[in-house]
């Protein structure tokens, strides 16, 4: 520590200080589907206060989002869209996928539904539920948190 | 229509982001400007896919593109059981999940020819009310939010919270409940609901006035309203528009009280109806609606407080499961259980509809038996499928910012178009 | 791939019971006009299209008329005109490959009369291929539904202004609501010999 200037310096592995910076400041994409996006709009909102957790600033363009939290069921008319929105946001970049539907298809085991939207793109964290409460979602992203600590930043640029 | 054409086929390579795509008519002089909204933009209320060709700020032509959220409901149901069948009718219109259950069982029971008891059509009728309350807190919230105002929001997501809450109470869910189910309820309200559901009516006037302090007078939300995306009575009965939407043009027709269904020929209410058809009169209707759904809570809870104790499924074993407590004494009862939730019962060939007027406008469904133990064919009407239509009609000629107040007025949801 | 009942956690027992009344072409006996009266019927008599019913049935309480694609029009229109069938509840198709009728689609209208409350429908028999005149003229809020029902079942519509598929991607092949077309989706795991678990 470099008490002796007067110009106070704190010395810190870099991969400390940027996953602190990521984890703390997740961006999502506003990408609501159907019924999950509704319990994700929950989580917002002045009662469950995703706020809290640095990760209210729901981006409307992917360029300015770092997390995709795919709520809900993904058909396949969908899945073109959802893969360009994810190439669209810049690394680094996370997806939550939020439900049943979003993780393996859920009750909609058919022709329209992609079964599990995992075999789009790389999914982080899995939630359960139909849809899954806001509070699971927030205990989502804290996993999720707790997963970028863990990371070696220079893996995602 | 050219210009259209050509933007479809570009945008099925490339449909996310924004395209923009310019034209030159050299007969009239005009220049058009063919931009793509949505799939996934906030203000669509879903993956909801506009084309819209614009003369500098002004639609020229508006092509909605659905489908984004097909999910082949309807093909799933002839695929399940009556009795599982159930728990798809609230994954479809996500927003009014109680008014789906209470259409299909409705259908059903017509094709089983069973008759619930009392107390069940009361609290059907009570849920149903709550679940309107609950959509339009949640239409109010984001049409607002499109519209500009973002505290209004937070405001309803409060009052909305507390009506999941009140259904987690019942259920253990808080949204997709499948509470109500052919032959009458899942089971009686668990103790202390009814004292919850108190609470939140009594709160629940002051909270309308202070709605109606954010908005009712608010100059901007009136010029932002006020005389956008008109629709006549002949333009909304011509989309086959239904619900509040059709109610705001002047049409005064309401299922509650033309067809009554669950006894609401019982309660006192009014209908609302707007005059001008526009925007700002969509969302006085729809406040209407809300202190009338009010009243109805506060009758209906009166009498399903009267009658405590009484059964709320029918004693149909072959339809609805028996109670949790004979299952422990009776053999016969245990076989019923089982076979209900195995095979489950066979109406006779017939076919049914079952129709109440849900936040959104008239939903129906239309259950076709083959005496299987499956619908053989289950169709469901979504309102939002008809309102939607409107809206090239709504939007011709108007400016590219009224878009998102039009869409946020018919209160679309997409589960409910694209089933 | 292991077909839907398997994959919906049908258990044996269910399958037989499945089989034995799916399998069983049910036959359905046209209905006649003798002895109804309903103020639709009226209006169809004074404009002498009586004949063309081909069935009628009562749909619990809904009057439903079966006519041929040559009439419907004409059928529509009287509905909307002379008897102030003024919204269009809803319009949809059904596919009847399970039963034993001649025609194999039907599309069904559901028109509903604001002033009397009353509700009738409207439906069109339709062999495999055979073409229906569109109704978009008479209720143009048909315009979507009739495009759903040729992307579903597809049934074509003569004279629609704008026939391309709503619901399903464009280069989708196939009509999902048609009987013939499999459920699709994905085989549930440990569920790969559960047919040849029930013959044994
Ligand atoms: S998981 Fe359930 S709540 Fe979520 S999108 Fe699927 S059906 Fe809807």
């Amino acid at each position: 520590m470099g008490l002796e200037t007067d110009q106070p310096f704190l010395t810190v592995s870099m991969n400390k200080v940027v996953n602190w910076a990521r984890k703390n400041s997740l961006w999502p994409a506003t990408f609501g589907l159907a019924c999950c996006a509704i319990e994700m709009m929950a989580s917002t909102d002045s009662r469950y206060d995703l706020a809290r957790f640095g990760s209210e600033a729901f981006r409307a363009s992917p360029r300015q989002a770092d997390l995709m939290i795919v709520s809900g069921r993904v058909c396949k008319k969908m899945a073109p869209v959802l893969r360009q929105v994810y190439d669209q946001m810049p690394d680094p970049k996370w997806v939550i996928a939020m439900g049943d539907c979003a993780s393996n298809g859920g009750v909609f085991n058919n022709y329209a539904v992609v079964q599990g939207v995992d075999q789009i793109v790389p999914v982080d964290i899995y939630v359960p539920g139909c849809p899954p409460s806001p509070d699971a979602l927030i205990h989502a992203i804290m996993q999720l948190q707790e997963k970028i600590d863990q990371e070696r930043f220079s893996q995602r640029y | 229509m050219q210009n259209s054409d050509l933007m479809s086929e570009r945008s099925t390579t490339f449909p996310a982001g924004i395209e923009v795509e310019r034209q030159h008519d050299p007969d009239t002089g005009a220049d058009t400007m063919t931009i793509n909204m949505g799939p996934s933009h906030p203000s669509t209320h879903g993956v909801l896919r506009l084309v819209l060709e614009l003369d500098g700020e002004n639609v020229v032509r508006c092509t909605p593109h659905i489908g984004y959220l097909h999910t082949g409901i309807e093909k799933t149901m002839e695929n399940l059981s009556y009795y599982k069948a159930l728990v798809l009718t609230d994954r479809e219109d996500y927003l009014s999940n109680l008014c789906n259950n209470l259409a299909y069982s409705l259908a059903v029971e017509q094709l089983v020819d069973v008759v619930i008891p009392e107390k069940s059509q009361v609290l059907r009728v009570l849920l149903n009310e709550l679940e309107r309350i609950a959509s339009h807190m949640l239409w109010l919230g984001t049409h607002a939010l499109d519209i500009g105002a973002m505290s209004v929001f937070f405001y309803t997501w409060q009052d909305r919270d507390l009506i999941l809450e009140i259904k987690e109470h019942m259920s253990g869910v808080r949204t997709k409940t499948s509470w109500i189910c052919p032959g009458g309820l899942r089971g009686d309200m668990p103790s202390g609901w009814y004292e919850r559901v108190e609470s939140f009516l009594n709160q629940f006037p002051k909270r309308m006035e202070m709605y109606e302090g954010l908005l009712s007078n608010n100059p901007i939300w009136l010029e932002r309203t006020r005389g956008v995306g008109v629709l006549t009575p002949q333009d909304a009965l011509d989309a086959g528009l239904t619900g509040p939407s059709l109610r705001a043009s002047g049409v005064a027709w309401d299922l509650r009280k033309s067809n009554p269904y669950s006894g609401y020929e019982q309660y006192e209410f009014d209908i609302a109806v707007g005059q001008y058809g526009d925007v700002l009169d969509r969302y006085r209707v729809r406040m209407e609606e809300l202190r009338q759904s009010y009243e109805i809570c506060r009758q209906a809870m009166k009498r399903a407080l009267a009658m405590p104790g009484a059964p709320v499924r029918t004693n149909d074993r072959k339809i609805a499961p028996p109670p949790k407590a004979e299952l422990d004494t009776s053999m016969e009862a245990l076989i019923h259980h089982f076979k209900l939730f195995t095979e489950g019962y066979h109406p006779p060939v017939g076919e049914a509809l079952g129709v109440v007027e849900g936040p959104r406008g008239e939903k129906a469904y239309y259950v076709i038996s083959d005496g299987s133990n499956r619908p053989y064919r289950v169709r469901i009407k979504g309102p939002s499928f008809y309102n939607l239509q409107a809206l090239p009609k709504m939007c011709e000629g108007r400016l590219v910012a009224d878009v998102v107040a039009m869409i946020g007025s018919i209160d679309i949801v997409l589960g409910d178009i694209d089933r | 791939m292991v077909d839907a009942d398997v994959r919906l956690g049908l258990s044996g027992s269910d399958l037989a019971i499945r089989n034995k009344t799916f399998h069983s072409a049910l036959t359905m006996t046209p209905g006649t006009l003798d002895g109804i009266s309903h103020r639709f019927l009226s209006v169809v008599n004074e404009h002498g299209l009586q004949e063309s019913v081909v069935d009628f049935q009562n749909c619990n309480g809904i009057p439903s008329f079966t006519v041929t694609p040559d009439v419907i029009e004409a059928f529509l229109r009287i509905a909307k005109e002379n008897s102030s069938y003024d919204l269009l509840s809803d319009c949809f198709g059904v596919d009847r490959l399970a039963f034993s009728t001649a025609h194999r689609f039907e599309v069904v209208y559901s028109l509903y009369s604001i002033q009397h409350s009353d509700r009738i429908i409207v439906r069109v028999a339709l062999a495999l291929d055979q073409p229906c005149p569109t109704a978009a003229g008479i209720y143009p809020a048909t315009v979507w539904p009739e495009r759903e029902i040729y992307d579903m079942f597809g049934v074509e519509f003569t004279g629609h202004p704008d026939l391309r598929r709503i619901l399903m991607p464009d280069d989708w092949v196939g009509h999902p609501l048609r009987k013939d077309f499999p459920l699709g989706g994905e085989e549930v795991e440990f569920s790969h010999n559960v047919r040849e678990q029930e013959s044994k």
